[in-house]
């Protein structure tokens, strides 16, 4: 590998870095309460600036198979919880996501694993944390869209 | 017991109507009409074989997310988030929503077995529940 092949993506981190700095304080429709419900009752209702509009299309229109599980709901609920996903998405205007994720996970965004790549491997692994969907394991705030590094608490 | 008069009873549905939230049911209510519709009696210990053995060749029973007792709670077996007990005893809430409990069984039965459940199984599911009474000593 040359120097330069690795500077590339050294450098796109840092820049990639730079456009989500003080990206915490967010703006957009609020979350419905349906979206809490329905997203919520498995998993931390992960907040839509999360994947970009691509994925949660994709994500709604298959909840049947949903990661191994049938979330699937009826065409009314799916139809508002998808409007507002897709409405209030990731649009690399600042924002987190901005490339569709592999299998559209969140935890296989570039930058959810720049953001986490201190993390140990260890850390993942506790019985507190589990795995990288369970946010509030570390982020107490994560259920209210709140994920600031400043208060974020890995569990021994 | 005597009959009402028709005009007391058609009073006291719409009381009862006007005091409840849409679909409200209790727990008892949800199990006669499963088992209504599977034309049988439920059989609680058929309910707990369903719920905590796991299927072969899958990767889940009822079990892995609520625990073989659902009196306490639970862990989504795949994100690892806490999952209230199961059990109308250890918590109120639980199948008192016909709708919400349709939801779940169709999910969750695709998920274990990989089909819907009968009318009877979930008859059977939730008469066992309905057995299940809140521990009254909690272990520290």
């Amino acid at each position: 590998m040359t120097a330069l092949n690795r500077l590339v993506p050294l450098l796109l981190a840092t820049l990639a870095l730079s456009a989500v700095a003080g990206d915490h304080g967010r703006t957009g429709t609020p979350m419905p309460p349906a979206v809490a419900q329905e997203c919520g009752s498995c998993h931390v209702a992960y907040p839509a600036w999360l994947l970009p509009a691509a994925s949660w299309q994709a994500l709604m229109g298959n909840l049947p198979h949903h990661f191994g599980s049938d979330a699937s709901l009826d065409a009314a609920t799916t139809a508002q919880i998808g409007s507002w996903l897709t409405a209030n998405a990731g649009n690399g205007n600042g924002k987190h996501a901005r490339e569709t994720p592999p299998e559209h996970r969140i935890t296989r965004s570039a930058w959810f694993q720049r953001e986490h790549r201190e993390v140990a491997a260890a850390a993942w692994a506790r019985p507190s944390v589990k795995n990288a969907a369970n946010c509030g394991a570390c982020h107490a705030g994560a259920a209210q869209g709140d994920f600031d590094e400043h208060a974020v608490h890995i569990p021994r | 017991m005597d009959t009402p008069q028709p005009w007391l009873r058609s009073a006291a549905a719409a009381l009862a109507l006007a005091a409840l939230p849409a679909l409200a049911a209790t727990p008892a209510e949800l199990l006669a009409g499963y088992s209504a519709r599977a034309g049988a009696t439920a059989v609680p210990a058929r309910g707990q074989a369903l719920f905590t053995q796991r299927p072969a060749g899958r990767d889940w029973s009822c079990s892995s997310c609520h625990g073989t007792v659902p009196v306490a709670g639970g862990r989504h077996a795949a994100t690892g988030k806490d999952i209230a007990p199961l059990a109308p005893a250890a918590d109120p809430q639980r199948f008192t929503d016909a709708a919400k409990s349709e939801k779940w069984f169709r999910r969750n039965c695709k998920d274990v077995l990989g089909r819907e459940c009968s009318a009877a199984e979930k008859a059977d599911v939730l008469a066992w529940l309905l057995t299940l009474t809140k521990p009254t000593k909690v272990n520290p």
